[in-house]
C-alpha cells in the first residue's frame, strides 16, 4: 500500500509486512485498522439485514409481488433480530471506541501505544471469537428474540440463544479489556505538559466511555450467563413458570444496556468536538462544561435504566422516579449542544466533508434528543411504547448521532491514517445522500408511531402504507449514500493523493506527527505546553 | 511477539512504550485493579439476584441450605485465607531477592487453590449423589422438596460457587505460570509486578469466597 507516503518512508503501515506481521501486530494503529475493516464488514451484513426489513415493510402482505419479501413473520423476526444484534453489538457499540479511538487516543495524548498492547490485542481476538459465535448461530437455528434477549420468550423460544449470549459476552469482554485499557492509557500516559484540561475533547469522550464500559459491562455479562444457566437449567431466576422475575431480567439488562446506549453516544460526541472547533477555525467555547458533561452524561446514565419498563408493572413511584431522572440526561447533553452551537458562533466555518457530517450530527441528535425528552415523559411513553415512534427516536441517536459522527470522523482523519487524501465531491455526495435518505427513512417513522403502528411486526394495516413505502424508498438513499462513502474511502486509499501533514490546520497533537504515523507515532517525544484548541 | 520493539535502552523488561519500570509497575497496578472492579461487580449483580429471591422465598433458601455442609465450606474458608497469606508472602519474598523462599510460597499457594478445588469435587459430587442438581434438572422424586422451586436455590448455589470455582482455576493456572517464571529467575526485588497482580486477582477471588461462604452455608 502506502509504500512512500511518509515523510521519512517507515510508517505503520510498512514498518512490517505480510499478513501475520498484521495479525500478531501489538501497535494500536493497526488494531485500530483491523477493527475498521471488520466494524465495517458487520455494518454491511446489518445494513442488508435492514434493507430486507424495509423491503418487507414496502408495502401490506396483501399486495400482489412485493408483499412478501421475507417468507413469514418468523423470518421477518430473525433478520430483525439479527439487524439489531450486529448493529448494535458489533459496529455502534465497538465502532468509534475501537476504531478511531484505538487509532488516535494515544496519538492525542502522545503516548506510544496504549498500555497494554497485547491486551489490545487480545481484546480484537475476543471481539472475533464472539461475533463468530454470534453469527453462527445464523447457519444453526436462528435466534427471533430481538437483540434484547427478553424473558420468558427467550427461555422458551427454541433457538440458539445459548450460543448467541454467549457471543455477546465474550464482545462484552473485548469491550471490557479496551476501556480497562483506555483508562490506564488516560491516567499513566500522557506525554510531559499533557494535562487532564489539555486533552483534547475526543480524549475526555473516550474516556468517560471506558469507565462506562468497565462499570455497565459486567452487569450485563452475569446477566447474559445467568441467561444461558436458565435457558440450559431451567433454574427459574427468570421464569415465572418457576417462580422466578422475568422482570427482574429486563432491571439487569437495562441497567448494562442504558449506559451502553451512552457507551454508543458519548465517543460520537467526542468526534464532533473536535470537528467543530477545527472546522470553524476558532477555540471551543466551554472545553471545561463539555469535558465534565461527558462524565455528567456517564454518571447519570446509570440511574434512569426504569425508563424502558414504564409498563412493564414497575410500580408508579419508580415510573415517575426514572422518568425525572432520565430528563436530567438533558441537561449535560444540552450543555454540549448549546457548547457546538456557540463555537459556530463567529467562527470561520468551512463546509468540508467531515464538517457537514459533524452538522449532521447537529441536526438528526437535536431530533433524537428532543424525541427522547418525549419519551422519558411517564403519560406520552404509555402511549408511545413499542411504536414505531421509539423506533425513529433510537435511530436518530444511534444512527444519525453515532453513524454520522463516524462518517464525520473517519473522514476527517483519513489524511492522518492513511496518508491519502480522498475525493470531496464524492465524500459531499455521500453525505448527502445519507443525511436526506436518512430523514426520509426515519421521520415518517414518528408519524407512524404517533399513528399507532406497532414495532418488530411484519404486516401492517393499509393506513400505514405510504408512509411505509416512503421510508422505504430513504432505506435506497442510505444505501446509495453509504456506496459513495466505500467509493471514496477506497478510490482514496488506492489512488489518493499525497496527503501533507495536517491538511486541516488543526491543532491536537496527533497532527504534529507524519501521515501516516511512524511505528512509534512521534519521531521526538512531544512536549504539551498549551491546550488543545488554541486557534485565536 | 514479531512487533515488539527490541530497543530496550532502560532495564530488560520495561516495555518499550513505557518510560521507566515506575511507569509501567503504576499501569499495570491499576490495570488490575480496574479490572477487580469488574469482577466485583460481575459478582455484586449475582448478589443482588441471590438477596432478591431470598427475600421472596425465605423458607426455600433455608431448607436449601440444610443439604450444605457447613464444616465443609468452613474447612475451604480456612484453605483460602491461608492461600492469600502464602501468596502475600511470596510477593514480599521476592522483593527481598528470596527466590527459594517465593517458590514454596507459591507451590503452596497453588496446593490450597487445589485443596479448595477436591473439596468443592466432592461436595459436588455428593450433591449430584443425592439428586440436589440446578433448576429443573433437580430430582424430584429423589429429594422429595417442601418446596416446590427448590431448583432455584441450587441454580444459585452452583451458578455461584461455579463461576468462583472457575475464577480458582484461572488463579492456579496463573500461579503456576507465575511459580515457573519464579523458578526461572524472572522476578527479582526490581521486578514483581505480574506476581502482584496475579496476587490482586487471587484476594479477590477469596475476599469473595468469604461473602459467598456465609451467604450460601449459613444464612438459612
Amino acid at each position: 500500500m502506502a509504500t512512500n507516503s511518509a515523510h521519512h518512508g517507515d510508517n505503520y503501515i510498512n514498518h512490517e509486512k505480510g499478513l501475520w506481521s498484521w495479525l500478531t501486530t501489538v501497535d494500536h494503529k493497526r488494531i485500530g485498522l483491523m477493527y475498521m475493516i471488520t466494524v465495517m464488514f458487520f455494518f454491511l451484513v446489518g445494513g442488508i439485514m435492514a434493507l430486507l426489513l424495509r423491503l418487507e415493510l414496502f408495502a401490506p402482505n396483501t399486495a400482489a409481488n412485493v408483499g412478501q419479501v421475507l417468507k413469514n413473520g418468523d423470518v421477518y423476526n430473525q433478520v430483525l433480530t439479527y439487524h439489531g444484534a450486529i448493529m448494535v453489538f458489533m459496529v455502534i457499540v465497538p465502532g468509534i471506541p475501537a476504531i478511531l479511538g484505538n487509532f488516535f487516543l494515544p496519538l492525542h495524548i502522545g503516548a506510544k501505544d496504549v498500555a497494554f498492547p497485547k491486551i489490545n490485542l487480545a481484546s480484537w481476538y475476543c471481539f472475533m471469537a464472539g461475533a463468530a459465535l454470534a453469527i453462527l448461530t445464523f447457519f444453526f437455528k436462528k435466534i427471533d428474540t430481538g437483540w434484547t434477549f427478553y424473558t420468558p420468550y427467550s427461555i422458551r423460544t427454541g433457538t440458539a440463544t445459548v450460543m448467541m449470549v454467549l457471543g455477546a459476552f465474550i464482545m462484552g469482554m473485548s469491550s471490557v479489556l479496551t476501556g480497562l485499557n483506555f483508562i490506564v492509557t488516560v491516567h499513566k500516559l500522557r506525554a510531559p505538559g499533557m494535562t487532564m484540561h489539555r486533552m483534547p475533547l475526543f480524549v475526555w469522550a473516550l474516556y468517560s466511555t471506558a469507565i462506562l464500559q468497565l462499570l455497565a459491562t459486567p452487569v450485563l455479562a452475569i446477566t447474559l450467563l445467568l441467561l444461558a444457566a436458565e435457558k440450559l437449567f431451567g433454574v427459574g431466576i427468570f421464569d415465572p413458570a418457576l417462580g422466578g422475575d422475568p422482570v427482574l431480567f429486563q432491571h439487569f439488562f437495562w441497567f448494562y444496556s442504558h449506559p451502553a446506549v451512552y457507551i454508543m453516544i458519548i465517543p460520537a460526541m467526542g468526534v464532533v468536538s473536535e470537528l467543530i472547533t477545527t472546522f470553524s477555525r476558532k477555540v471551543i467555547f466551554g472545553y471545561t462544561a463539555i469535558a465534565y458533561s461527558s462524565l455528567g452524561i456517564a454518571a447519570v446514565s446509570f440511574f434512569v435504566w426504569g425508563h424502558h419498563m414504564f409498563v412493564s408493572g414497575q410500580s408508579a413511584t419508580a415510573g415517575i422516579l426514572f422518568s425525572f431522572i432520565t430528563m436530567l440526561v438533558g441537561v449535560p447533553t444540552a450543555i454540549k449542544m448549546f457548547n457546538w452551537v456557540a463555537t459556530l458562533y463567529k467562527g470561520s466555518v468551512s463546509f468540508d466533508s467531515p464538517m457537514l457530517f459533524a452538522l449532521g450530527f447537529l441536526f438528526l441528535f437535536a431530533i433524537g434528543g428532543v424525541t427522547g425528552i418525549m419519551l422519558a415523559t411517564l403519560p406520552i411513553d404509555v402511549h408511545f411504547h413499542d411504536t414505531y415512534f421509539v423506533v425513529a427516536h433510537f435511530h436518530y441517536v444511534m444512527v444519525g448521532g453515532t453513524l454520522m459522527a463516524l462518517m464525520g470522523g473517519f473522514y476527517y482523519w483519513f489524511p492522518k491514517m492513511f496518508g491519502k487524501m480522498f475525493n470531496e465531491t464524492t465524500a459531499r455526495l455521500s453525505f448527502v445522500f445519507i443525511f436526506v435518505g436518512f430523514n426520509v427513512t426515519f421521520f415518517p417513522q414518528f408519524i407512524l408511531g404517533a399513528m399507532g403502528m406497532p414495532r418488530r411486526y411484519f404486516d401492517y394495516i393499509p393506513a400505514y402504507e405510504t408512509l411505509n413505502k416512503v421510508s422505504t424508498v430513504g432505506s435506497w438513499l442510505i444505501l446509495t449514500g453509504f456506496l459513495f462513502g466505500l467509493w471514496t474511502i477506497v478510490q482514496g486509499i488506492r489512488k489518493g493523493e499525497k496527503a501533507p501533514m495536517n491538511p486541516w490546520r488543526s491543532k491536537t497533537l496527533e497532527w504534529q506527527t507524519a501521515s501516516p504515523p511512524p511505528h512509534d507515532n512521534f519521531a521526538v517525544e512531544p512536549i504539551v505546553t498549551a491546550g488543545p484548541y488554541e486557534y485565536r | 511477539m514479531s512487533t515488539d520493539n527490541i530497543k530496550h535502552t532502560h532495564s530488560a523488561h520495561v516495555s518499550h512504550h513505557f518510560k521507566d519500570a515506575n511507569q509501567e509497575y503504576d499501569a499495570g497496578k491499576q490495570g488490575i485493579w480496574l479490572f477487580m472492579v469488574t469482577e466485583i461487580l460481575m459478582f455484586g449483580a449475582i448478589l443482588v439476584g441471590y438477596a432478591i429471591f431470598h427475600n421472596i422465598y425465605p423458607e426455600m433458601f433455608a431448607e436449601g441450605a440444610k443439604y450444605l455442609d457447613w464444616r465443609l465450606g468452613f474447612v475451604n474458608t480456612l484453605v483460602l485465607i491461608f492461600s492469600s497469606f502464602t501468596m502475600a508472602i511470596s510477593i514480599s519474598f521476592i522483593q527481598k531477592n528470596q527466590t527459594k523462599n517465593a517458590t514454596i510460597a507459591l507451590a503452596t499457594t497453588v496446593l490450597c487453590g487445589a485443596i479448595f478445588m477436591c473439596i468443592k469435587y466432592y461436595e459436588y459430587t455428593h450433591k449430584f449423589h443425592m439428586g440436589l442438581f440446578p433448576g429443573h434438572l433437580l430430582d424430584i422424586a429423589k429429594v422429595h422438596p417442601e418446596h416446590a422451586n427448590l431448583g432455584m436455590y441450587f441454580g444459585f448455589y452452583f451458578a455461584m460457587t461455579g463461576l468462583h470455582g472457575i475464577h480458582v482455576l484461572i488463579g492456579m493456572g496463573l500461579i503456576t505460570w507465575l511459580l515457573i517464571r519464579t523458578i526461572r529467575g524472572d522476578f527479582h526485588s526490581q521486578y514483581w509486578l505480574p506476581v502482584e497482580g496475579v496476587g490482586i486477582f487471587w484476594h479477590i477471588v477469596d475476599l469473595i469466597w468469604i461473602f459467598l461462604f456465609p451467604l450460601l452455608y449459613l444464612v438459612g
